[in-house]
Formats: C-alpha cells, structure tokens, sequence
C-alpha cells in the first residue's frame, strides 16, 4: 500500500512534469515525445491500479498516436523541429490566470470534500467484469461510442478530402 | 487520513495539474496541433481520476466504463482535429488560429 502511494506519487508527478515540459520545449517533435511519456505515466498509473488492460489500451494507443501526429507535424507545421525558436503563443499571462485558478479550485474540493473510500475491493477480473457490463447492462454506452466513432469516420473524410 | 484516501487524493491532485496544463496549452497555443495536445492532457488527467476513482471506490463497472469512453473521446477528438487542420491548410495554407480568423476571401 504505502509502495503504491509512492508510486502514484511519483508517476504522477512525471505525468504533470512532462505535460509542462510540452509547452516550454521549441521543438514540436520534443513536444509530442513529452505528452507520449505523460500518457505512458497515466497508462502505467492505471496498470498500478489494477487496470491492467485499460491501461495497456492507453499506452498503446498513445504510442501509435504520437506517432500520426509527428507525421502531421512534419506535413503541415512551418517549424516542426524547432531548428528556428519561435514563440507561437497568444494570451499567455490570461491564460496562465485561468490554469491556476482551476487548478487552485479543482485542488481545494480534492482535498476539502469527504470521499467514500470503501477501498480497493476483490472483485476478480476488472476486464472480464468490464466486457460483462459493455455487452450487459452499459450496451447503450457502448452502441453510443460506436456510432460516435462511425460519424468521426465519415465526417473525417468527409472534411479532409480535396475539394479540386 | 486512510491510505486509500490518500492514493485518491494524491491522484486527483495530478489530475488536477494535468487538466489545468490542458487548459494553458489549449487556450494559449497558436498552432493547431498544439491545442490538441492540450486538449489530450485535459482527458489525460480525466483518465487518471476516473482510474483513481475505480480503485478508491470499490471497483465500480461504470468507473471503468468512462475510462472506456474517455478513450474513444480522445480517438475521435484526434481524428476531427487532424482531419480539421487538413482541410484549413488545403483552404489557407495555415497552421495557427490567428491565421484562420478571417473569413473567407
């Protein structure tokens, strides 16, 4: 137990760092590589909690997707490997101010509101328990994101295909 | 203050941090793609609470099932986003927002 909490201690505070990090370093690239580690961190605090194929799911998922996204760096962006050091922010100072505030809000009720914390139970395999409830009893939720992700399909190519 | 109590916290906290650095990023970010990553790490925080919240409470099913969401919000948030900033550099030739604010012309 007391392992854990120095584990969620510490990847966790690799998953906030590396999130920083994403938005200080000139390189885009650097960046994408950052927030891959953040997820890697959550994916590995998720697997720390016993979620061993969800957090998997995200770590895997994460990785390809990085990946498309320094593809779509390199094709679109003026500075994808920030050889030139540009700032390419707006509003940085207000934006700051609203980070914090939400920050500062979101904290407070973490550490001010009483959760009931019945605590880790036995419950056997989270995944098979999660693959009962998808075909069961959350079958809505799961046709909803189905259905969800057949419109992205469509509207996808729908929106990024030449118009010529 | 149990342990229990203070994984969760602990957890919520960075989920917190995570969800405020989205926020930064996704508000003060020019280029495009650059908002979406801020945009990941607010759901990246929202999936490691929902896990803490999963592991606190007792292994609720619908805990993990809005992990199961999140995910395919992330998915679907990245396909738009992509497809989005294919289609504003095949009409501008653009890559930040401040460039897309005219209207056509």
């Amino acid at each position: 137990m007391t392992a854990l909490v120095a584990v969620v201690g510490a990847l966790g505070a690799v998953a906030v760092v590396t999130g920083l990090l994403v938005f200080t370093v000139n390189s885009m690239a650097r960046a994408t590589f950052l927030l891959l580690a953040s997820f890697v961190a959550v994916g590995a605090v998720l697997i720390g909690f016993g979620l061993g194929y969800l957090g998997t799911v995200v770590i895997l998922m994460m990785t390809i997707e990085m990946m498309i996204m320094v593809v779509f760096m390199v094709m679109l962006m003026m500075n994808p490997a920030g050889l030139m050091p540009m700032t390419m922010v707006h509003n940085r100072r207000g934006s700051w101010a609203i980070a914090l505030v939400v920050f500062g809000l979101l904290t407070t009720g973490v550490w001010l509101v009483p959760f009931p914390t019945p605590g880790p139970a036995a419950v056997g395999d989270p995944t098979l328990a999660l693959g009962d409830a998808l075909m069961g009893g959350q079958m809505l939720t799961m046709m909803t994101l189905g259905l969800a992700l057949l419109a992205t399909i469509v509207g996808t190519v729908a929106v990024a295909v030449s118009r010529r | 203050m149990s342990t229990t109590e203070l994984v969760l916290r602990l957890a919520l906290t960075a989920a917190a941090a995570l969800i405020a650095t989205g926020l930064y990023g996704a508000l003060s970010q020019q280029s495009v793609v650059m908002i979406m990553m801020g945009l990941e790490l607010v759901v990246n925080g929202l999936l490691l609470a929902a896990g803490a919240f999963w592991w606190a409470g007792g292994a609720p099913v619908v805990a993990s099932v809005l992990i199961v969401v999140l995910v395919t919000v992330m998915a679907v948030e990245m396909a738009m986003g992509f497809a989005v900033a294919l289609a504003l550099y095949r009409a501008r030739q653009v890559d930040l927002t401040d460039d897309a604010a005219e209207l056509a012309g």
